[in-house]
């Protein structure tokens, strides 16, 4: 009794969204992860396509030649050589769009995880027609079926695209 | 930064000519479709149809259908 109240403790903590959300499943399908808290209060930095300038820079606290490049944006930008100006943007933003637009593996576990429990469905059916369901009823045995399609034929179901239109009346057989 | 400056990009009327150029496109498509159904399913629906009644003789199939004993109201001629 105990031990299968643990189990059922143990299924109720695990769900989807805990699985999902994990940050060793997330870093698999090769998404990032953030991995401190956040203070709500304050401005947040955020990388989105629709929002394309956030609203803090990403790196406030520079160290040396970080401030050295910073006080030199001060100046001409022309002056500046294209690993500068690559690196400003990189002090400012986390993620160049091309990142952000980069689609992540999470489809092939949905995918995965999809077959698998179709299989394993499948394999439930297959116990249920062994050992629950009963006789399938009389009327779908190959006798019962063979007059079953003798009559339709007699009562000429659907003679002009349909059943019976299939049926050679003169050489009474189905048409080649 | 680049040789020279880009061309400056189209900043008007970019739905209407998104809908004149989709609109074509659906007239198109809708055309195709309702063409195509006629001539793969309509004219050879019709064409089955006139075949069959063309030398239909009602009598025949009724007597034949008799016989064959699906009838409730008239059973085969030996009975």
């Amino acid at each position: 009794m105990l031990s299968s109240r643990a189990a059922v403790r143990g299924l109720q903590l695990f769900t989807w969204r805990s699985l999902s959300t994990s940050t060793c499943v997330q870093e698999a399908h090769g998404k990032e992860v953030a991995t401190s808290s956040i203070d709500c209060s304050q401005p947040q930095y955020n990388d989105r396509l629709d929002t394309p300038l956030p609203d803090i820079p990403y790196v406030t606290k520079f160290n040396n030649e970080q401030s050295k490049l910073k006080e030199k944006e001060k100046g001409p930008w022309t002056q500046l050589t294209k690993e500068e100006k690559l690196a400003l943007y990189h002090l400012s933003h986390r993620q160049t769009f091309a990142e952000m637009k980069k689609g992540s593996s999470e489809w092939k576990t949905v995918v995965g995880g999809l077959f698998f429990f179709l299989g394993f469905t499948g394999l439930v059916i297959w116990w249920q027609r062994v050992f629950v369901f009963g006789k399938p009823p009389h009327t779908l045995s190959e006798e019962w079926v063979a007059m079953q399609t003798q009559r339709m034929i007699d009562m000429r179901v659907n003679p002009i695209s349909g059943f019976s239109s299939e049926w050679d009346y003169n050489t009474k057989q189905w048409k080649k | 930064m680049s040789a020279g400056t880009l061309a400056k990009p189209a900043m008007r009327g970019l739905l209407g000519k998104r809908l004149r150029f989709h609109l074509a496109v659906a007239f198109t498509l809708s055309l195709a479709a309702a063409a195509g159904f006629k001539f793969s399913v309509t004219e050879p629906r019709k064409q089955a149809y006139a075949e069959f009644y063309k030398n239909y003789d009602a009598m025949k199939e009724f007597e034949a259908m008799r016989e064959a004993g699906v009838f409730q109201s008239v059973r085969p001629k030996g009975q």
